[in-house]
């Protein structure tokens, strides 16, 4: 008897989980299902399920306007601004972690605490100072300024795994005359290796998928694949299936590098709370 | 070489004092073991010397010199970790390997000194495995393997033994006693056990609440406690202690006699009392006897005793083996 009510309750939780799974996935479904219409079918009322499966879209999309000039754009954004992070971060984690001190807490609620100013009310103030410095519409430009919005997160992540880290393996190394560097390079990183690359890989997604600044920053040299899809939602009026190929052509890199790194990631938004 | 010298070293963690100010002497090859109740500041006192806590005030030398302000690396101790603290993501040859790696030892005679530490510590079958896939006595040879590996000044125990079991724990204590036997390096020892304490080291050092309470060979404190605390501390089973008009008939606060030199007897005595528990060890028997006006008492007796729970019995001590104390405490000589 209890046994049925608990393959009941299961067989009610995974369709349950199905339904909500559908739910959060059909606007990418459905921009998938777009970008393969015509733009009659994109707008026909009531909408049109299955397309007609056109590449129409994409070529037009190529042609118009050069993706991989925009992936490789996003690329550089993305990785640099991760990688830059790291560097900054994994010493100052490692300090916070390792020798706290009274105020240690609040200076990560602080770090914290910048995220949670609106962008744009610093937009004028970083558009003059971009346009001055000549940063405007360059990769390092936006690379740097994405590595300094990520980074407190970048900190915060690395914060907590490194705290699970058992101190007396970093003294033995001191022990073992390891010098600061030697002791981070050496026992440091490679045990933090699971917590450092979820906070990569969540990083690389967070920089890629950040429209605000990748947009108003840059022209057209820089321009990453966010720029890329805003593009089409422009002047000449919404080509909605151009539209969804550009998001499309967008998204699957991010989609194909989540899907491989499902564990890490899952890791990675929970804080390292799940093992 | 490895002399180690303490002057006015104290140490304060925030405000609150855990060393208030110990001054010591360890020479050079010699086996000194700090013991004292848990919390009262051993491993504290080791970490400074190690570097891995900096000093509030004092200094330490090492071999005449200054290091007070040298960090751990610089200062060529080695540590021995109650953790053991094995690099998880190195295997057995790495881990034993790296204090050479981090001196820049060429790769030849690294190879050749972690295959010897491997042989002293019958570790060379499991050289190519990660700590997680030993035991908890070949974790700690592991340990010890990265610490005689580059010859260090001095090495640092920091309650090595205490997650081992009993059994091991004997066969550690005596492979450690015999690697200094083989090294003659200074070793400065932490550990609670004052059976540890008695058995490996030269010298004690007594600490209690950040304060060190005697320095001696085990037998001197054995036979000469400064006090009643190195009294009740050093010695298994512990020192009885008596007071009031027991004591004052020899002119002290407090008289101490060791369970080994009391004598029970069915007949006479200079105590009346009767039996409690008792523990048969074999070799040896306690008798926990309630002594009338006094407390519980305990007797060491060689062999098997008959003494039943609840007989009445008489304890005297031996004349020879009474401690005297004042009322502070202080043995009267
Ligand atoms: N990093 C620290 N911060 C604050 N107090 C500490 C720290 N390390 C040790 N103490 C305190 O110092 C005292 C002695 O600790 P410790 O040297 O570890 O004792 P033992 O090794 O003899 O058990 C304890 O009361 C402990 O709480
Ligand atoms: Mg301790």
């Amino acid at each position: 008897m209890a046994r049925q009510v608990s393959t009941r309750r299961k067989l009610a939780f995974t369709a349950l989980a199905w339904i909500v799974a559908l739910i959060l996935f059909f606007p990418i479904l459905w921009t998938i299902l777009t970008s393969f219409k015509t733009e009659q079918e994109a707008i026909a009322s009531p909408p049109m399920i299955i397309p007609s499966w056109t590449i129409e879209n994409y070529i037009e999309v190529q042609i118009r306007s050069d993706y991989f000039r925009h992936f490789f754009n996003s690329v550089w954004i993305s990785v640099g601004s991760t990688l830059i992070a790291l560097l900054i971060a994994i010493p100052s984690a490692w300090a916070m972690a390792f020798t706290p001190t009274p105020r240690t807490k609040d200076v990560l609620m602080w770090m914290l605490s910048t995220k949670m100013m609106p962008a744009v009310g610093v937009l004028v103030p970083m558009y003059l100072i971009f346009r001055d410095t000549g940063a405007l519409d360059t990769v390092w430009g936006l690379t740097i300024v994405l590595t300094l919005i990520n980074l407190p997160i970048v900190i915060w992540m690395l914060y907590t795994y490194f705290r699970e880290i058992p101190v007396d393996i970093l003294e033995a190394a001191r022990m073992d005359g390891a010098i600061l560097w030697k002791e981070l390079v050496y026992v440091l990183v490679p045990m933090a290796v699971p917590g450092i690359a979820s906070t990569l890989l969540l990083n690389v997604i967070l920089a890629w998928n950040e429209a605000f600044w990748t947009i108003n920053l840059t022209a057209s040299k820089a321009a990453p694949l966010t720029a890329f899809i805003s593009s089409f939602s422009s002047p000449q009026g919404l080509f909605w299936a151009k539209l969804s190929a550009a998001s499309t052509l967008a998204i699957a890199p991010i989609l194909v590098l989540g899907w491989l790194s499902q564990k890490q990631l899952v890791r990675g938004l929970t804080f390292g709370a799940v093992k | 070489m490895g002399s180690i010298t303490l002057e006015h070293v104290h140490k304060s963690f925030g405000g609150h004092p855990v060393i208030p100010d110990a001054s010591l002497q360890i020479e050079d090859g010699e086996f000194v073991v700090f013991v004292g109740p848990s919390g009262c500041g051993k491993s504290t006192l080791l970490r400074l010397i190690a570097g891995l806590e900096d000093t509030t005030s004092g200094i330490i030398r090492l071999d005449g010199e200054d290091v007070t302000d040298q960090g751990p690396a610089s200062r060529g101790l080695a540590m021995v970790f109650q953790s053991y603290a094995l690099y998880p993501h190195m295997t057995v040859r790495q881990n034993i390997g790296f204090p050479l790696k981090m001196a820049n030892t060429d790769k030849a005679t690294a190879e050749r000194k972690v295959a010897d530490a491997a042989r002293v510590l019958n570790l060379t079958d499991y050289l190519d495995r990660k700590p997680r896939e030993l035991s908890g006595g070949q974790r700690q040879r592991v340990a010890i393997g990265r610490a005689i590996v580059r010859q260090p000044k001095a090495f640092l125990f920091d309650e090595p033994l205490s997650n081992l079991d009993a059994a091991l724990r004997v066969n550690m204590r005596i492979e450690i006693t015999e690697l200094h036997q083989q090294l003659k390096t200074t070793m400065v020892y932490v550990t609670h056990d004052q059976v540890e304490a008695m058995t490996m080291a030269d010298k004690i050092v007594v600490l209690n609440a950040g304060r060190i309470e005697q320095v001696g060979s085990p037998m001197e404190l054995y036979r000469n406690p400064a006090n009643k605390f190195v009294a009740g501390f050093i010695g298994s089973p512990r020192m009885n202690f008596l007071e009031g008009p027991a004591a004052d008939k020899y002119r002290a606060a407090t008289i101490g006699v060791r369970p080994e030199h009391m004598r029970i007897s069915r007949e006479s005595g200079e105590w009346a009392g009767r039996v409690g528990v008792a523990e048969h060890l074999g070799s040896d028997t306690f008798f926990h006897i309630h002594v009338d006006g006094a407390g519980m008492q305990t007797v060491r007796t060689e062999g098997e005793k008959d003494f039943a729970p609840g007989d009445p019995v008489w304890l005297s001590p031996d004349p020879s083996h009474i401690y005297r104390f004042d009322q502070s405490g202080l043995a009267l000589r």
